[in-house]
């Protein structure tokens, strides 16, 4: 018998992408790869966004379309924080010549 | 429809898993390609279209070409195997579990995930969710969507001034 798709559907892949992403936070030592592990958890929330959005059919029978517009600011947000947080990853390898999240201890003590 | 939504979310997660698993950033990178493709195509099942494309063409070509970049730039070169410690073997296992299992209990307790996903029902002439979008940016968000143009200005300049001086 084949099940139809349901809200949990989605939310239950958004949240196991989410615990993937946050797992690589926590497991993996390249501040790069730790930074990709980020987008990866803010864009898993944002497929719980769009699900919500398009499950909650206004009188008009379309979807609500605010989720999709706070996605879009998030969307945009993602962008610029990638190239501020790239740019910092570049001049912290400057001054230490290593992406390993371990060497970066100048704020420790 | 479901065959394809399984077939979508498999990509995403595998996608996602192979981020976290490759050592090589290069592979890395190129495993978040995939994971958003497949994120995209679950965007387009909903029927966003124009998020699904956004998330392609932002994520996907934008981000990652500029991941990429980096990448290349710094000549990362590949995590060595190293010995997982048990402690953060064992937290990361614990705090995505019982995320995940937290998950599970709620999605389970609440009628409200159980509705169906139906076929929408529009008259023909509606307009398509760029229009609606569009719509609502520029009238009940004129506000917020100043500040992203504002903040963006401020990323660019704050890259530039980055990029220019030398930490020490």
């Amino acid at each position: 018998m084949e099940t139809t798709l349901t809200l949990n559907h989605f939310l239950a892949v958004s949240g196991a992408l989410f615990a993937v992403g946050f797992a690589g936070v926590l497991l993996r030592r390249n501040i790069i790869v730790i930074f990709m592990c980020l987008e990866l958890m803010l864009s898993a929330a944002n497929l719980s966004l769009v699900a919500f959005s398009r499950f909650h059919i206004g009188a008009d029978g379309a979807p609500n379309y605010d989720g999709q517009v706070l996605l879009f600011f998030i969307i945009t947000v993602a962008a610029a924080e990638v190239a501020v947080g790239l740019a910092i990853i570049v001049a912290l390898f400057r001054s230490r010549e290593t992406t390993d999240v371990g060497a970066f201890t100048a704020m420790k003590n | 429809m479901n065959f394809l939504f399984y077939l979508f979310a498999a990509t995403a997660l595998a996608g996602g898993i192979g981020v976290v698993i490759n050592r090589n950033p290069v592979s890395s990178a190129f495993a978040m390609i995939v994971s958003f493709l497949g994120l995209a195509a679950l965007f387009i099942q909903l029927d966003a279209y124009l998020v699904g494309i956004l998330q392609i063409l932002v994520y996907a070509g934008a981000i990652m070409v500029l991941f990429l970049f980096i990448i290349m730039l710094l000549d990362v070169p590949s995590e060595e195997r190293r010995r997982l410690t048990f402690g953060a073997l064992a937290a990361a296992a614990a705090v995505a579990g019982g995320f995940l299992l937290l998950l599970g209990s709620v999605l389970r307790k609440h009628g409200a995930g159980r509705a169906i996903l139906e076929p929408l029902d529009l008259p023909a002439d509606a307009p398509s969710d760029v229009h609606r979008i569009g719509d609502l940016l520029f009238s009940t968000y004129w506000f917020p969507i100043q500040i992203v143009g504002v903040l963006l200005l401020v990323a660019t300049v704050g890259v530039v001034v980055l990029s220019k001086r030398e930490l020490r």
